[in-house]
């Protein structure tokens, strides 16, 4: 489980979030929902600390991921980054064959002592992705020259190879045409009873579709939070219902 | 369309035709193997050995000098400027006319600051005024390729918890066939430009041992072997020629060929 609390975030003086308190249910799939410029990405990219790499960056507050902190300057970074999975919102494989796009994360984290353990772990999770059988014979031939969705299929196989707890995903559709989409989209619900997956999405009907849990935020702040059905159906909040209803976006 | 083709390939075709013919008469083990003797004007015995390592001594020193250089350069220029800098934008404007420059214009001025700190003719001075020459190539070639790097390779790599030093080598993974093809374009520059080292580097008949010593630079062996009145030095002119023009086909291929087997793993 992770929980944020009373998380601030500056960048370069600009009041990023504000004051966010939310908690983000195992084995589950939650969708972070709200207009552009909200602060989703940035709330996102702080569960995994790569809002480290932003300039002028200033954090406070806690973020718990299993009862530790991992804001608190003993946290390992690196290992942290293991454990939470990034699917960013365009495809990005890395400069090399499909396989070794998959074997990188393995193979920096020393997780395998031998080949043929390593080599299961490849195959194992380009069948999760279902992009075993679309690239047998060319799993040598270098990942750029996958579509865009099988390279977005890639990166999300190179996400779960090093086994993480919790998979990030920002916009991780929105660049795909709708077919590889479907395909993306569909993936992460099957993917949702072993690993706890966050969303930002800025398509409500996608959060209508999958999502178990909404967190909805506005100008930096948590609006609402709570169970899908209760959030989409029954917003306590006026400005999730005007929101949901469609008057701003 | 199709006759500016065929004039384009039959200069080129010609242009090695003659490299090739005319060099094959005088060319022999000697030739590349042995120092000249009895002047290079008239002389008729011996190689241009001297020749040959002289030019391999420059452009290697001033290729590894402007590789120091350039890099630091191309750094700052991409990671530490933002992307709409003025300071970023002048630099790329005064690296495209540095490029442009005439290399007898950079020979000249390597020349004068010469005069100023009373040096004379060097491998020391031909190095330094080689290496002016090439950095604006290095810089360029170098930032294009740089430019447009995906900064979500960096993102992919640090999410998947690997460190800084790990995600370097995957940055240099994605620019290496731009750094090599920088550096194999320079080389070729460097090696065939006689304008710059006329002054600079100056002219002799023996290897330098020192980077004091004046240094015999591969074009410069065709320049002054060309002019003398004597057929067979003539010959040998070609000859240098022909070993200049392979060395340089070999460079050029060998780029094609890295930038190709390199960039095919590139996004």
């Amino acid at each position: 489980m992770i929980e944020v609390k009373e998380l601030n975030v500056h960048i370069k003086g600009n009041h990023i979030l504000k004051n966010v308190n939310v908690t983000l249910p195992e084995k589950q799939i939650t969708c972070i929902i709200g207009p552009s410029g909200c602060g989703k990405s940035t709330l996102l990219r702080t569960l995994n600390r790569l809002i480290d790499t932003t300039e002028g960056v200033k954090l406070e507050g806690k973020v718990l991921v299993n009862g530790q902190d991992i804001l608190s300057s003993d946290a390992d970074v690196t290992d942290l980054r293991r454990k939470i999975g990034l699917v960013s919102q365009r495809p990005c494989p890395l400069p090399m064959s499909i396989f070794d796009n998959v074997a990188y994360g393995c193979r920096i984290n020393k997780m395998f002592n031998k080949r043929r353990q390593l080599v299961y772990q490849v195959q194992k999770n380009l069948k999760a992705v279902g992009l075993y059988d679309e690239i047998r014979g060319r799993i040598r031939t270098p990942a750029a020259r996958l579509s865009i969705g099988q390279q977005q299929r890639l990166c999300l196989a190179r996400s779960l190879a090093v086994e993480p707890d919790y998979i990030l995903a920002d916009e991780a559709t929105s660049a795909l045409d709708p077919i590889s989409a479907k395909t993306v989209e569909d993936l992460f619900v099957s993917l949702k009873e072993q690993y706890s997956i966050i969303m930002v999405t800025h398509t409500l009907r996608q959060a209508l579709r999958i999502a178990d849990h909404v967190v909805f935020m506005y100008l930096g702040e948590i609006i609402e939070q709570g169970p899908a059905e209760q959030v989409f159906h029954n917003p306590k909040e006026e400005l999730t219902q005007k929101y949901l209803a469609g008057a701003f976006s | 369309m199709w006759i500016a083709m065929l004039i384009v390939f039959g200069f080129v075709i010609s242009v090695i035709w003659t490299v090739f013919s005319k060099g094959m008469k005088a060319m022999s083990w000697d030739m590349i193997s042995k120092l000249p003797g009895g002047g290079f004007y008239i002389g008729k015995e011996g190689g241009f050995l001297n020749a040959i390592v002289g030019s391999l001594y420059i452009v290697g020193a001033s290729t590894v000098l402007g590789l120091i250089i350039s890099i630091p350069v191309v750094f700052f220029l991409n990671v530490y400027l933002k992307r709409d800098s003025k300071l970023a934008y002048t630099a790329r404007m005064a690296f495209d006319v540095l490029f442009g420059v005439p290399s007898i214009v950079y020979g000249a001025f390597g020349f004068t600051i010469m005069i100023y700190f009373g040096l004379r003719t060097s491998l020391l001075g031909g190095i330094i005024v080689i290496t002016l020459l090439i950095i604006p190539i290095f810089i360029r070639t170098m930032d294009e390729a740089t430019r447009n790097f995906p900064g979500d390779i960096l993102d992919a790599s640090f999410s998947l918890g690997a460190t800084r030093w790990e995600t370097l080598r995957v940055v240099l993974r994605q620019i290496a066939p731009g750094i090599a093809t920088a550096t194999l374009l320079s080389i070729g520059r460097a090696i065939g430009d006689a304008a710059s080292v006329m002054f600079t580097a100056g002219y002799t008949d023996s290897i330098p041992t020192s980077l004091s010593q004046p240094a015999a630079t591969l074009p410069l062996a065709v320049f002054f072997q060309l002019q003398s009145p004597i057929p067979e030095v003539v010959d040998r002119a070609y000859a240098a020629a022909l070993v200049l023009t392979v060395i340089v086909l070999i460079l050029s291929i060998s780029s094609r060929f890295i930038t190709n087997r390199f960039s095919k793993n590139k996004i």
